[in-house]
């Protein structure tokens, strides 16, 4: 076995770090996709009737798609029929406060590093947490109020705030967007909502962690955030999921809603179980997230880490349609033993002056694929307007890959698009030259991806950056090429 | 300190070194020259514990204990270092990032506690001293876009940090003008004690009227076929190596 064979062993035989479940009392819908099952969770959810009809057109709308086969993925077949569309641990009666939330929930929370405990939070970061299909418990949430800002689960807001639900709502993301963003707005089951009201700058990270613990049961959540002219919000969400040998599926849509001279931050760290050593179980990933900057000057970020799930399918976009708004995309994905990623960005420039910026930095390790996607149109309109891209790739060993796929489209001639793409090793002679000055090779890897990824960590907040690069490390453990 | 016995090393089947013996002690400054391809990188490769190198026959002692048993990292730990003669870049990773993670492992190797940012920024600031190297360029990703002076000082740099008991400097001394030449030698001669020991790996003698080797060894076809003092660098250059080669 030659060097980089066993170094990459190494990595590989990392074991995931979140792989074990809780046995809760939960209440679970039956296994199947039908109309029925779209009422059932409606009325779970005590919904009103206009989202009991959105959902069921939604449904309508999904019944006549097709599942996307246009991404470079090997995608099983999934069996829509056998995945449980709602699970919620059973909770006795309505929480009033986070004393009433099941210990052994909680305790979950802690076993994943997050407590909800809000005194014990001196991070300053309010959290919702989402467990299965439901919201457990949003942190802060008085702190917050005072400031006018809004941040509960979704299903709170569609009965607290439903003139800005009903306002908001599939308008970034219409339900006939695509095949999953159909199938989340048909069943969508819980996720966080967010609205920072006109001149407030939110004084805390809003994070949002999800997890999903019961078996046979699809996750999928819906995020909205919204904010409104001259704001500012820096959300984060996180994911985890248990080992199963049986794939789970995950289908999320996250729409964000900037108003004038606004700013909103998004940041994932999606660590969903990535499957075996040998690609069995794992989550499959399909996620729809777009943000609009709608009003002048505002601006949206994407920075994401992916490190987790057998298959992601995902592309945060913007489409800039204020004038001078400006979008930006910053993601490191990485992908080991048999995951796949098809990731990207889509940045649709339709306002006067506006610009976008793309950070894509791939890691591709053992048998994985990894690809990039990122689409940039500049409309007619869109005078000078400006992107650059850059897509970087580095492969740990010979039996990865990584692929990019740009398509640029400027349909006026005061538009500048850059678009910038290499691909690299880790090469052994980076390696030896760690060792040689007493880093061992576990170090050495973790030095070096982190190093390439610097540029995107940077966007992380303070403490989520330290627990992406030690995720990274974990991920790779040792990797090179 | 290091002791070379009968040293065979091979790279993919192709034998380099072919019974090579050297005695280092504590204290010395030995050159080892050579014509191109006459194995002086390999040496210095394979004392560091570079694996593509295989030792066919042989044993490298350091200390009284066999190298090859070591991984190169755990060689370092020990005290070997070897200045690059093409340092290697790696992105993202500064200079100043890189060489707190090797001294923070090597003192934990030894059971001791990792610096703190101040202690091991007011090292840094002295040592830099040594090669007249710049804050900001340790700052930058390391070797990444540096000139080749400044490659070869940050080699010596290193070297100030970690304190080596055995330097071994592959052809330091190429592609160094006159200037930068001077310094990185004036680096490595404040460095010398009695308790460590240094191996200039190099082509020419020009080194040698910066940096006084006690000892010259001249190795051509895998062997040291000829040993001396300072002079004999001198009569090589003057001589060139068919001279040796006329003579064995």
């Amino acid at each position: 076995m030659n060097k980089d064979d066993k170094i990459l062993k190494e990595f590989t035989s990392k074991e995931y770090e979140h792989g074990w479940s809780v046995d809760l009392d939960v209440d679970q819908a039956p296994n199947g996709l039908n109309e029925y099952i779209v009422k059932f969770i409606s009325k779970k959810k005590k919904e009103p009737q206009w989202l009991l009809d959105w959902r069921l057109n939604a449904f309508n709308v999904f019944k006549k798609m097709k599942e996307p086969n246009w991404a470079n993925l090997n995608i099983p077949k999934i069996d829509f029929q056998g995945i449980s569309y709602y699970s919620a641990p059973k909770q006795k009666s309505k929480l009033n406060s986070l004393d009433d939330v099941d210990p052994e929930l909680l305790k979950t929370f802690e076993r994943l590093g997050i407590s909800l405990q809000e005194q014990k939070r001196l991070s300053g970061v309010a959290i919702d947490a989402v467990i299965d299909s439901v919201s457990i418990g949003t942190t802060f949430k008085d702190k917050l109020r005072k400031l006018g800002i809004i941040f509960s689960s979704f299903s709170e807001a569609v009965i607290e705030h439903p003139e800005l639900v009903k306002k908001y709502l599939g308008t970034i993301v219409p339900s006939n967007d695509n095949y999953f963003a159909a199938l989340n707005s048909a069943v969508f089951s819980d996720g966080s909502f967010c609205y920072i009201p006109k001149g407030v700058r939110c004084p805390m990270e809003l994070s949002t962690y999800f997890r999903i613990n019961a078996e046979n049961t699809g996750q999928f959540e819906r995020t909205l955030i919204v904010a409104d002219d001259n704001s500012y919000v820096s959300y984060l969400e996180g994911c985890t999921a248990p080992m199963r040998d049986e794939n789970q599926l995950h289908a999320a849509v996250v729409e964000i809603f900037a108003g004038k001279d606004a700013e909103v931050k998004y940041s994932t760290i999606q660590n969903w179980y990535p499957g075996n050593k040998e690609g069995v179980g794992g989550i499959f990933n399909f996620v729809t997230k777009r943000g609009i900057c709608f009003g002048d000057n505002s601006k949206i970020s994407w920075t994401q880490v992916e490190t987790g799930s057998a298959i992601t399918w995902k592309y945060p976009s913007c489409i800039l349609k204020g004038n001078y708004s400006k979008g930006e995309f910053y993601s490191v994905a990485v992908t080991n033993n048999y995951q796949q990623a098809d990731t990207g960005t889509k940045m649709i420039h339709i306002g006067k002056n506006t610009k976008s910026k793309i950070i894509s930095k791939g890691i591709s390790a053992g048998f994985s694929q990894n690809s990039y996607r990122g689409q940039v149109k500049v409309m007619k309109r869109a005078s000078k307007s400006r992107n650059f891209s850059q897509c970087d790739s580095l492969l740990l060993g010979n039996k990865c890959g990584a692929h990019t796929f740009p398509y640029i489209d400027v349909e006026n001639k005061s538009s500048m698009v850059e678009h910038e793409a290499t691909t690299s090793k880790i090469g052994e002679d980076q390696i030896f030259y760690c060792l040689q000055r007493g880093i061992d090779e576990e170090n050495a890897v973790a030095l070096i991806v982190n190093g390439y990824a610097k540029e995107v960590l940077n966007q992380l907040p303070m403490e989520f950056s330290v627990e992406a690069q030690k995720l990274l490390s974990l991920t790779l453990e040792g990797s090179v090429g | 300190m290091l002791e070379i016995k009968n040293l065979h090393v091979s790279v993919d089947h192709n034998p380099i070194l072919k019974g090579l013996n050297l005695k280092v002690n504590k204290g010395e400054i030995h050159a080892i020259m050579g014509p191109n391809g006459s194995g002086k990188s390999t040496l210095a490769s394979v004392i560091a514990g570079r694996e593509e190198y295989k030792i066919d026959k042989g044993s490298i002692l350091f200390f009284n204990k066999e190298l090859s048993e070591l991984s190169a990292d755990e060689r370092a730990k020990k005290g070997i270092f070897l200045a690059f003669q093409y340092p290697v870049e790696i992105p993202g990773v500064s200079t100043t990032n890189f060489i707190k993670t090797a001294v923070n492992q090597i003192r934990q190797s030894k059971g001791k506690k990792p610096l703190d940012a101040v202690s091991f920024l007011k090292i840094m600031k002295e040592k830099m001293k040594l090669v007249e190297i710049k804050q900001t360029l340790l700052s930058r990703s390391i070797n990444e876009g540096f000139s080749g002076g400044e490659k070869k000082k940050n080699e010596i740099f290193q070297m100030a940090m970690l304190e080596p008991e055995l330097a071994i400097l592959d052809e330091t001394d190429s592609g160094l003008d006159i200037d930068a030449l001077k310094i990185v030698a004036n680096g490595v001669n404040k460095l010398k004690s009695k308790n460590n020991a240094t191996i200039l790996v190099t082509h020419y003698q020009r080194l040698l009227d910066y940096i006084i080797p006690d000892f010259v060894h001249v190795l051509i076809d895998g062997k040291i076929v000829k040993s001396g003092d300072k002079n004999l660098a001198l009569e090589l250059e003057e001589k060139g190596y068919d001279w040796i080669k006329v003579n064995n």
